[in-house]
């Protein structure tokens, strides 16, 4: 299947450097948002180029800016590209068509090293091969920082305790991985990727598996981590609620394109929930919840 | 918790200690009783001297293959199982001891007599044997992939396995039934070779491989994860898994030209070192080749002595101590 996609990850100041990603028509864009469409702008000739067999729930002709310090939600139905743009966004996978870039650079000119330095990645469920324990599973976020042969040092151990800390996981240190409840991991494994000292963390359903209580934990932590750390943050979610309690953007794709793209609270309306899930939906702003909330009334007959 | 550095100390000095005794005292233990002093008794010519025939010809060769076979094969098994993501794993999983067997069978059955630089045909012959299985499931593995897929490497060598299993009873049944008994024997993993010259063939491809371990600990780690994850945390997850697939493959493939498939230590060797150590490959590494360098020489005394003077191949002595913990093991891990 073929794919172009575009992914930068760019300063506001910086934008118009990218000549392959329009900004929008409006007025410049607020800080904290992400700007993406479908780029007929992507150059046509990369398009021919690439044929790549591993992506094939792929992602076409996509291109979005992810605006620094921001938080941003990628929503779709299953199979729509949300996996394989993060994936894309992590350098995980090259684009057979298009570029990933983060400020400019192009990740794939990147050393893995250097790129872990700068991108975080967390998977939808963690399962260790083996059973670590809660305070080398965090220590192994410094591998980028260390050579072949150095082993961790007090520096390595203080900045993996105090990820442990900001997740709230620091009384589990000694405790084997295994023995931990779904949220305990899930927070460990975001502990681990902070610990890498990244200045981008990308997840990938972080609340797939977790009770009401821990879906709410993982987004307050997400937030505080944004707004104290000024990390950027991009997660990958089926859950609606979720997105528009915690992203300041979204990005909405279907069959691998992008549906539409911008603030949070213009992006989720009950138009882009039926153009998306086939769902019709009422989206409306809550008082109490201070925030847009969606509540999915029934399938619709043509989608 | 203590710092990596020191438990990593701390262990390998225990293990080293262990290994060292087990070493030292191989030699002195067997079927007849011999006198160090009268060993190395410089006053009495060597071909005249029995204790230091005995010593020297018969048991020190045995003990230092031991050592040799078992640290390549526990690493080995150590290596393979971070590589795969399954406990289960064994050093003879992908189909290297499969292709050495065919190989050292062919040899035996049609009687090769080539040797080169003192190494018998059956011993080259089990290497080639090896080299040709890595190389069948190398190339499926990557075939079908960018990248390399560690479930179709799984797949192939348990395929691989099965099909050279049925080559080798294939060319059993067809062979001179004198021969059985010798490729018997074989099979069933035996140390009991006759000099020092095919070991120290294959001490420099077991070195090879001990220097590419030394450099993968901390991946393996990382790849207990999962492979995005530990991509995403800057690991070259591509190139570990070859790195990780063709050193284990070679201390393998050198390990079984020298004993035979020689079941189990790869296996229980790492299991029993997790439990004690904990996860940290770092640490699991070493040690585990430490320990199943005792735990073969250790297990040779056993073949050696439990049944004096017949001597027991050693593969017999590490199924029997290996398979009941084996099936320990798997009910503890579900």
């Amino acid at each position: 299947m073929l794919q172009a996609s575009n992914v930068s990850y760019t300063h506001g100041a910086r934008r118009r450097a990218h000549p392959g990603l329009k900004p929008r028509a409006t007025a410049p864009p607020a800080p904290r948002s992400a700007v993406a469409q479908d780029s007929a702008a992507a150059p046509r000739s990369a398009v021919a180029q690439g044929f790549s067999p591993v992506c094939s729930p792929g992602v076409h002709d996509v291109s979005v800016t992810i605006e620094r310090g921001g938080i941003v939600g990628i929503l779709g139905p299953n199979g729509s590209g949300k996996t394989t743009l993060l994936r894309l966004a992590g350098g995980l996978l090259t684009p057979a068509a298009g570029r990933v870039t983060l400020d400019g650079t192009d990740l794939t000119a990147m050393p893995r090293r250097a790129l872990a330095a700068r991108i975080a990645m967390v998977p939808q469920e963690t399962h260790l091969a083996f059973d670590y324990s809660v305070l080398e599973v965090a220590l192994m976020g410094r591998y980028p920082h260390l050579g072949p042969f150095e082993l961790e040092g007090p520096r390595d151990l203080a900045i993996a305790r105090e990820a442990l800390g900001a997740t709230g996981t620091a009384g589990l240190e000694e405790r084997r991985f295994s023995t931990l409840s779904g949220g305990e991991k899930q927070r460990v494994v975001i502990a681990s990727a902070l610990a890498q000292q990244a200045d981008i963390l990308l997840l990938d359903e972080p609340t797939a598996s977790l009770d009401l209580g821990y879906q709410l934990e993982v987004g307050e932590l997400l937030g505080r981590l944004n707004r104290e750390r000024g990390l950027t943050v991009v997660v990958a979610t089926h859950d609606l609620n979720f997105a528009a309690s915690l992203c300041h953007s979204l990005v909405l794709l279907r069959e691998g394109r992008v549906l539409a793209a911008g603030r949070t609270g213009a992006t989720l309306t009950a138009d882009t929930v039926l153009a998306l899930y086939g769902v019709t939906a009422r989206v409306r702003f809550d008082d109490q919840a201070g925030r847009v909330t969606v509540l999915p009334i029934e399938r619709a007959r043509h989608a | 918790m203590r710092s990596v550095r020191r438990r990593l100390a701390g262990w390998m000095l225990v293990f080293g200690l262990v290994a060292l005794a087990a070493v030292a005292g191989a030699p002195l233990v067997g079927s007849t009783h011999i006198s160090l002093a009268r060993a190395f008794d410089s006053t009495v010519p060597f071909a005249d001297n029995v204790d230091a025939q005995i010593l020297f010809i018969a048991r020190l060769p045995r003990v230092l293959a031991g050592v040799i076979v078992g640290a390549s094969l526990a690493a080995a098994g150590v290596v393979l199982q971070a590589l795969l993501r399954n406990p289960l794993a064994t050093p003879f999983t992908l189909g290297v001891s499969a292709g050495a067997a065919l190989g050292a069978v062919l040899a035996i059955s049609l009687r090769l007599q080539l040797s080169m630089w003192g190494v018998s045909a059956v011993t080259l012959a089990s290497f080639v044997g090896s080299v040709g299985a890595v190389a069948i499931v190398y190339a499926l593995a990557r075939a079908r992939h960018q990248g390399f897929s560690t479930n179709v490497l799984l797949l192939a060598g348990v395929t691989l396995n099965s099909f050279f299993s049925a080559l080798i009873l294939f060319v059993q049944y067809l062979a001179d039934p004198s021969e059985t008994l010798h490729t018997l024997r074989w099979l069933m993993g035996d140390l009991g070779i006759a000099s020092y010259t095919p070991m120290l063939a294959a001490l420099p491809l077991a070195v090879v491989a001990g220097a590419a371990f030394a450099w993968l600990p901390r991946a393996l780690n990382l790849l207990s994860l999962d492979t995005d994850a530990a991509a995403s945390r800057g690991v070259n997850v591509v190139r570990v898994q070859q790195v990780a697939f063709f050193s284990s493959s070679l201390a393998t493939g050198a390990a079984v030209s020298l004993g035979g498939p020689i079941g189990f230590v790869g296996i229980i060797v790492p299991h029993i070192i997790r439990l004690i150590v904990g996860a940290d490959h770092r640490i699991v590494l070493p040690v585990s080749a430490l320990a199943g360098a005792a735990f073969l020489v250790a297990c040779d005394v056993v073949a050696r002595t439990a049944m004096a003077p017949i001597e027991l191949p050693v593969g017999i002595i590490t199924a029997l101590v290996g398979g009941p913990f084996f099936l320990w093991l798997l009910l503890r891990h579900r």
